[in-house]
């Protein structure tokens, strides 16, 4: 495990103040915006600086002391890194002979990585020949070849197209697996980290502000930043009071309930896909059902995204089959009905 | 619109050609002059031995830019501290001092009677008039072209590679001996070679702190003014000519040394 305790780093006007425990083998995402301080902490992790305060345990022993160079903690940046100098072979083999390892276990360890990485056909050139790929592949054989306890990956997707992001996340989630590795990767795209994440911290202004697992994050955004940057729909603001066993929350005129327990100001959050449309008023146990009118429909494929306007605007996903049901159109009066407890509030 | 951008090309071009012939033809014309008495100096034993000692105070001074500047061009390419712009200034300060006023200083500090030649001449270590002296001048002089041209080598290895080589398990030593100077040789050795250039051909400072043992410009000077501009022309043609071979095949090698960003 690793326990990042209280680590503190001042950087110009920045403050990085963090503490986090990240459990073996896990896939960690650190996710937030620009200027969170994510790849500072990484650097910090990496021995890179030096934390003005704080600890950081791996397994249980102290490391904050240690020199980058006593870690086995791999790096892997964004631009890669590769040493331009040595041929992709020996940009793999730099960790191990540095250890001063067999030519001939440096050989087969260079030819099993490359294997894995499919990277056997590139070893005998040089880094600047090489597509964003491939530089992104050997990176990460230099790193795994000295065989880490933990891999630091800074945004390492964002140099690449669509398609190769892709594979090489699926790549970096099977290492992960079969590996053992803890991967502490950073990155300010939400799609890269449900795609990867076991568990996701969200870091803004130096700190940590939420942890938990990928569903947990983006169901149930602790405030308002987590929510926004996640890319939560239908959030609101207003105010919530405690009547009868339910939570009245008020916004802009209107009322809806929640179940949850939450007394102020706070935000109230629907997801797109609990959110069901009828032509009908409807009075049912899901409590919430309030009209509009729909202002514009946008077919997505395997759903339809509705947007309605009840004097706040509301997103609504339904499916092919249920607007083949209802042939509902633009400008339509429409009631939306959406259960108590799926109505996520938190300040 | 393509008429118009032609017109400032002759323009410039124009004025291309005349500070190239500006620059080139004195060169050419000494070297078409001093042809016939070429052999003259070839013979004269005197103008070898200032030659040589040109020579070799000129290769020690760049040993010595390379042994004291590296490590000072390490710390400007890659920290930041309070006062390093003064640092920054003085680095560069000998480029813009004249030759003479960089020699007196020197000798000034380095005469008998100065802050640092006097206590060295109790210890018997003479530097005015002496090689000690001849390669002090020409470090002044030349050093700062060695330190700007390595800090560039340095600044050009982003510090993030090293950061890299060190997770990898490398000590900083060796993170320097295998990424940064490698990757920075090329500059290294330019810079080196632009040292050796200019402590080559310095005279002014060289000649306050020590007439003799006589470097090449200082014999060719005293040539002229004691016989006259044609007896100095053989030898002058002589260095010239040694001058830019060396230093037609320094930039060749550094030319053909490895770079990597391209084939």
């Amino acid at each position: 495990m690793i326990r990042i305790e209280d680590v503190r780093k001042k950087w110009g006007n920045f403050s990085l103040n963090v503490s986090l425990e990240i459990e073996d083998g896990e896939y960690f995402v650190i996710l937030g915006p620009t200027g969170a301080g994510k790849t500072l902490l990484l650097e910090t992790l990496a021995g890179f600086h030096k934390p003005d305060y704080g600890k950081i345990f791996v397994d249980g022993r102290e490391i904050t002391e240690l020199a980058p160079y006593e870690r086995k903690i791999g790096f892997i940046y964004q631009d890669y890194m590769l040493f331009p100098h040595m041929k992709v072979r020996d940009n793999i083999a730099y960790g191990l002979r540095i250890r001063e390892r067999e030519e001939e276990e440096i050989e087969e360890r260079v030819n099993q990585l490359a294997k894995m990485l499919g990277i056997e056909r590139i070893l005998e050139r040089y880094p600047y020949k090489l597509s964003g790929g491939e530089q992104q592949r050997v990176a990460i054989a230099r790193a795994l070849a000295i065989k880490p306890r933990i891999l630091l990956l800074d945004e390492p997707l964002n140099a690449l197209d669509e398609m190769l992001k892709e594979k090489i996340m699926r790549d970096l989630k099977e290492i992960n697996r079969e590996s053992k590795i803890t991967f502490i990767h950073v990155t300010h795209s939400r799609s890269d980290a449900i795609m990867l994440a076991d568990r996701i911290a969200v870091m803004k202004d130096g700190r940590i502000i939420q942890v938990g697992r990928a569903a947990e994050i983006f169901r149930k955004p602790i405030s308002k930043f987590v929510a926004e940057f996640v890319g939560v729909e239908n959030l609101f603001e207003g105010e919530a009071r405690r009547a009868g066993g339910i939570t009245v929350f008020r916004m802009d005129g209107m009322e809806i309930y929640s179940s949850l327990e939450m007394e102020g100001k706070a935000y109230a959050s629907i997801r797109p896909e609990d959110i069901i449309i009828s032509r009908e008023k409807m009075e049912s146990s899901a409590r919430n059902c309030i009209e509009g009118v729909v202002k514009e429909m946008m077919d997505m494929g395997n759903i339809i995204r509705v947007n309605v306007d009840c004097g706040v605007p509301f997103m609504v996903n339904i499916t092919h089959e249920a607007m083949e049901e209802m042939k509902i159109s633009i400008g339509e009066k429409v009631h939306l009905i959406f259960k108590a407890q799926n109505v996520h509030l938190f300040r | 619109m393509m008429k118009g951008k032609d017109e400032v090309m002759v323009v410039f071009a124009l004025g291309a050609i005349v500070i190239v012939i500006m620059l080139f033809l004195p060169i050419i014309n000494l070297l078409f002059a001093g042809f016939d008495g070429l052999m003259e100096a070839v013979k004269d034993k005197n103008a070898w031995k200032s030659i040589f000692i040109s020579f070799e105070a000129a290769f020690f001074a760049t040993l010595l830019s390379f042994i004291l500047g590296l490590p000072l061009a390490y710390i400007l390419a890659r920290k930041s501290f309070p006062g390093k712009n003064v640092v920054e200034s003085i680095v560069d300060l000998p480029i813009v001092i004249p030759h003479t006023v960089a020699g007196i200083a020197l000798l000034f500090i380095l005469g008998r009677n100065g802050l640092i030649g006097a206590p060295l001449n109790d210890l018997g270590i003479r530097i005015a008039d002496s090689m000690a002296g001849i390669v002090a001048a020409m470090l002044f002089v030349s050093a700062p072209f060695f330190i700007n041209h390595a800090r560039e080598g340095f600044e050009s290895v982003d510090p993030r590679m090293e950061n890299v080589a060190m997770s990898l398990g490398a000590s900083r030593v060796r993170v320097l001996a295998t990424i940064t100077l490698p990757l920075s040789m090329r500059n290294m050795l330019v810079g080196a070679i632009m040292t050796w250039a200019r402590a080559i051909s310095e005279f002014g400072a060289v000649i306050v702190i020590a007439y003799f043992p006589m470097v090449a410009p200082t014999y060719i000077y005293s040539r002229y003014l004691e016989h006259g501009l044609s007896y100095a022309i053989p030898s002058a043609t002589l260095l010239l000519i040694l001058c830019v071979s060396i230093f037609i095949v320094l930039r060749a090698i550094a030319g053909k040394w490895r770079r990597y960003d391209k084939d």
